[in-house]
């Protein structure tokens, strides 16, 4: 048990990105294979690492501590409840969406291969690390090469959206820094587990919280600094939209449940009712928004802001079910967001356009697709038996626990979901078919078909059996939040003295 | 005796310049010559003073000269530094028909002087080796003289320089008046901080030095010497006499004046705060990558005096830490800036990188992560530069400075960016020449590596550091 099999799963995507660094060719095949290769591998390991895991401790499993700066800074890693399912949701993206660079990745795939790869042990490293500072080395690091697969592969816009990304993002974070420096030197560590035992003095938690709110929220996104969010997704390449949309986004959603849950209990028992009424505006907002676009990665961006702050809002429920269910959701969303981003890609792969009045009456032209892009429409507004039931269901199950209006308010949000995601799907599979272009699409050729029914079968099995995830996170979000009424009640107690 | 076996490199190193232009002088077409004994005089110094280095501190000359951990370690960063810009400078100089022996015998002159800087514990052994360093830094600014930028170039810098070190002077003068000393320690024991004519002797010597790191408001220089120097003097001037100056900021604030920290704490925080918004907000309008790098060396200085006003020996050595990366980074661009050469013609805008990553991936590869780090962007060094600065700042809560601090990162990120979006995201323009010396090539890819792999051994530099302790 003495492999470092985290450390592996960070490491061995950047070999396979160096393999392809120094391979000459440029565009052929081999690249890929390498890639798909390597990630896939990921895959096999993470699962591997999930089989392993035992669900019935809430203590950081597989954990390496390595000497990195001496006296201050240990290289910690470790994997929860909480986190082996982000891990295992991100080996399992990253093959899919090196697959689906086939047909729109023009030019430069093998720069792109490296970026994806590079993004991928980022991504897992985030989930990982047990050190604030490591943390945030692979927090900011990612935005390096999402930067350059915006900036470089993206459309017309693509600079405006890759600096808006970019800056936006690095400014929610230095804060989150400072924070990260200040907790050291108020506590001496910046060890989470250390940190855990030894909480933080209760003066400096809510300006503490503050900083890696303004990170995490930025990142989420929430309302109202979401602005970021639809212009990437529109201009990023489909690999890009997928990674961004199911990744990167559940970074921020990890980081409240780990770092604001964990950290600062007092801070965030005071900023619930900013966190709910953010949360309700995003769902209620972004979702009326998100009627109104002409563009189905607009539409979708704007459907993953809302959904992200029913993801917030089963935070702050701090409730057994809310939590659950906000990680639930967040992998279900992971697995709908990237695939609804992939249909999108593959229609915009055959006809060059985004826009939903381009469509219409696709059902008769290419039905295999009209069918799975069905099931993830379904599965995107919630319906029972798939996946984004469960996480919906159990989020507002949390809210009604602890505040009815804004459960009933939520509520509302999975009724505009439906709506919007609807009518979207109306517009573009049934109806006439206007556009005469549309009847030369082909259909789904078999890497696309690989690609959706491997993200299918999840979002359907999940949907029925949700037993393993719930199993899995049960005991660790059960313990996270003993600890936060535990250390709740010890700093009243201490104030009331 | 024992004194002198204190300053053999200062010795050595006089001794080779005397005897290189003599060499220069009676030899005709030497200029090669000159420039390899130059090289190998730097490395045998650079040897002398690791020898040296094991030593305590020990005071020479009346107190006047201190060898310690601090100048040993700040001469051989200077050695290093100095070293690299001699070999990776001579093909641009051939090139502009200007490989003289004049210019490795002036570098190796202002060398002299930084040493003796670095190593001053005397108001006017500092001077000495200021004025050194500066007379040849003159002359080289003014190097490329039948062109009208380099000659230009040169006065202005004389004349503001001129200027500064009048003020200074003025400075060591009043401090001399109040205190009946120029010795550091003797002043610093007849110290009375309710002087106020030594407050005024600091302050003419902290515009002084300030306007050698080309801090703000005193950077004015800057961007006009750097862009109209030739590259290769202005990859001297962005490199090596920041160093010196950095380490008399610290021998002179923290040796004498430690007890008047609340006088000078201010200024300096004042300093520090405008250099880093400054920099990053003037930078945002270039078009010219030098004039672009002298305004993100001020900021840079910006982040090192930041460390400086801390007042803690963390804050000093985050600080060192700081400008030991600076250097990596800035040798790093500038051998970039010097692979950009088509034809013998030298490209140094912006534009001219455009679409450069089609031609050159290794380059452009290079140049991303160089200005991805002197962004600051995680993992790279420079990320871990700011990160001490800022664990010291924070440690002594100072906590406007620091949010002023990344916030203003967050400013200089956006011209980095830009340079990267015309390298990656613009349409390509010719090719550049592939045949670059090798030693172009070693100092980009060690810099490089360096700067890419440092998060690997982060405690390496940081250990070596700790050792020197002024407080």
């Amino acid at each position: 048990m003495n492999f470092p099999i985290l450390s592996s799963l960070i490491l061995l995507p950047v070999i396979g990105s160096l393999f392809l660094l120094f391979s000459k060719d440029k565009n052929s095949n081999t690249g890929k294979y390498v890639a798909l290769f390597t990630s896939f591998v990921n895959f096999l390991i993470s699962i591997y690492l999930w089989y392993q895991f035992d669900p019935t401790t809430s203590s950081f499993q597989f954990v390496e501590d390595r000497e990195w700066l001496k006296g201050f800074i240990n290289y910690k890693i470790g994997v929860d409840g909480i986190s082996i399912l982000f891990v295992v949701l991100t080996s399992f993206i990253t093959p899919l969406c090196i697959i689906s660079v086939n047909n729109s990745v023009k030019y430069r795939l093998r720069d792109f291969l490296i970026a994806i790869l590079v993004m991928e042990s980022l991504m897992i490293g985030v989930f990982c690390s047990l050190d604030l500072v490591i943390f945030y080395l692979f927090f900011e690091a990612g935005l390096i090469p999402m930067f350059l697969i915006i900036g470089i592969w993206g459309g017309t816009r693509r600079v405006y959206s890759a600096f808006k990304f970019f800056l936006y993002t690095l400014l929610g974070s230095v804060l989150m820094l400072i924070a990260i420096i200040s907790i050291y030197w108020i506590s001496g560590t910046t060890d989470i587990t250390q940190l855990y035992e030894l909480g933080i003095d209760s003066k400096y938690q809510n300006l503490l919280w503050l900083a890696f709110f303004s990170s995490f929220a930025v990142k989420t996104p929430m309302w109202p600094v979401h602005t970021w969010l639809p212009d990437a997704h529109v201009e990023a390449p489909t690999a890009g939209s997928v990674l961004l949309a199911a990744i990167l986004l559940k970074m921020a959603g990890y980081g409240f449940i780990r770092f604001s849950l964990g950290l600062f209990p007092i801070a965030s028992e005071l900023f619930t009712p900013l966190v709910y009424i953010l949360s309700l505006i995003a769902i209620v907002y972004t979702s009326l928004v998100a009627l109104m676009q002409e563009d189905m990665k607009k539409l979708i961006a704007y459907s993953s802001v809302a959904h992200m702050g029913f993801v917030t809002l089963g935070i702050f429920t701090i409730t057994q079910q809310g939590i659950e269910g906000s990680i639930f959701q967040m992998i279900s969303h992971g697995l709908v967001s990237a695939a609804l981003f992939l249909c999108v890609g593959i229609i915009y792969d055959r006809m060059h356009s985004r826009l939903i009045a381009t469509y219409g009456g696709l059902v008769s032209v290419i039905p295999k697709y009209s069918i799975l892009f069905m099931l993830f429409t379904l599965a995107a507004l919630g319906l029972p038996g798939t996946s984004g039931f469960i996480g919906e269901f159990l989020i507002l199950m949390g809210a009604f626990k602890d505040n009815f209006l804004v459960a009933v308010i939520a509520s509302l949000g999975v009724i505009f979901g439906a709506a919007y995601m609807l009518w979207l799907y109306r517009r573009v599979v049934f109806g006439k078919i206007v556009n005469k272009d549309l009847l030369k699409m082909t259909d789904l050729d078999n890497s696309e078909k690989l690609i959706l029914w491997s993200l299918a079968i999840p979002v359907l099995f999940f949907g029925f059996y949700p037993e393993p995830i719930i199993n899995t996170i049960e005991v660790s979000v059960k313990d996270l939040i003993e600890m936060y009424n535990f250390n709740l009640n010890n700093i009243i107690a201490e104030v009331n003295n | 005796m024992n004194n002198i076996a204190s300053i053999l490199p200062e010795i050595f190193i006089s001794l080779s310049i005397m005897f290189l232009l003599l060499l220069g002088v009676f030899k005709k077409n030497s200029s090669i010559i000159v420039h390899y004994c130059a090289l190998a005089s730097l490395l045998i110094t650079g040897v002398l003073i690791f020898n040296e280095s094991l030593n305590q501190n020990i005071m020479l000359f009346n107190d006047s000269y201190v060898v310690d951990k601090l100048s040993s370690y700040m001469k051989i960063l200077t050695i290093i530094a100095t070293a690299f810009v001699l070999s990776i400078s001579t093909r641009y100089l051939k090139i502009f028909k200007i490989f003289l022996i004049e210019y490795p015998i002036l570098i190796l002159s202002s060398v002299l002087g930084m040493m003796v800087m670095i190593s001053s514990n005397d108001l006017m052994v500092f001077y000495i080796g200021l004025e050194l360093q500066s007379l040849a830094l003159y002359v080289l600014a003014s190097f490329n003289r039948d062109q009208l930028k380099s000659s230009e170039s040169g006065l202005k810098y004389f004349v503001l320089s001129a200027l500064s070190s009048g003020l200074l002077l003025y400075g060591c003068s009043l401090i001399y008046g109040f205190s009946g000393s120029t010795n550091f320690e003797i002043i610093n024991n007849s110290m009375n901080s309710d002087n106020y004519g030594l407050t005024f002797g600091i302050v003419f010597i902290l515009v002084g030095l300030a306007f050698k790191i080309s801090a703000v408001p005193f950077h004015m220089w800057a961007p006009d010497v750097y862009e109209g120097s030739p590259t290769a003097v202005t990859l001297f001037f962005a490199l090596v006499p920041k160093v010196a100056a950095l380490t008399v900021f610290i021998r002179f604030l923290y040796v004498p004046f430690v007890s008047m920290i609340e006088q000078w704490q201010p200024i300096l925080i004042f300093l520090s705060i405008a250099s880093m918004i400054f920099g990053a907000i003037a930078a945002i309008g270039q078009s010219n990558l030098k004039r672009l790098i002298a305004y993100s060396s001020i900021g840079h200085m910006g982040y090192a005096l930041a460390g400086l006003s801390v007042g803690s020996n963390e804050g000093i050595q985050s600080s060192i830490v700081y400008i030991s990366i600076y250097l990596v980074m800035n040798l790093a661009f500038f051998s970039c800036l010097l692979m950009l050469k088509r034809n013998d013609e030298y490209f140094e805008t912006i534009d001219d990188l455009s679409g450069l990553s089609k031609n050159h991936p290794i380059l452009s590869l290079s140049l991303l992560i160089i200005l991805f780090s002197l962004a600051g962007i995680p993992p790279l060094a420079g990320f871990f530069a700011k990160f001490y600065i800022f664990k010291a700042v924070i440690e002594q809560s100072m906590y406007f400075l620091a949010i002023v601090g990344l916030l203003s990162t967050v400013i200089a990120a956006f011209y980095y960016l830009k340079i990267i979006k015309v390298i990656y995201f613009d349409q390509e323009k010719d090719k550049y020449d592939d045949d670059h010396n090798i030693w172009l090539k070693a100092s980009l890819t060690l810099s490089t590596l360096l700067i890419l792999l440092y998060f690997i051994f982060p405690g390496q530099i940081v250990e070596v550091v700790s050792r020197i302790n002024i407080l």
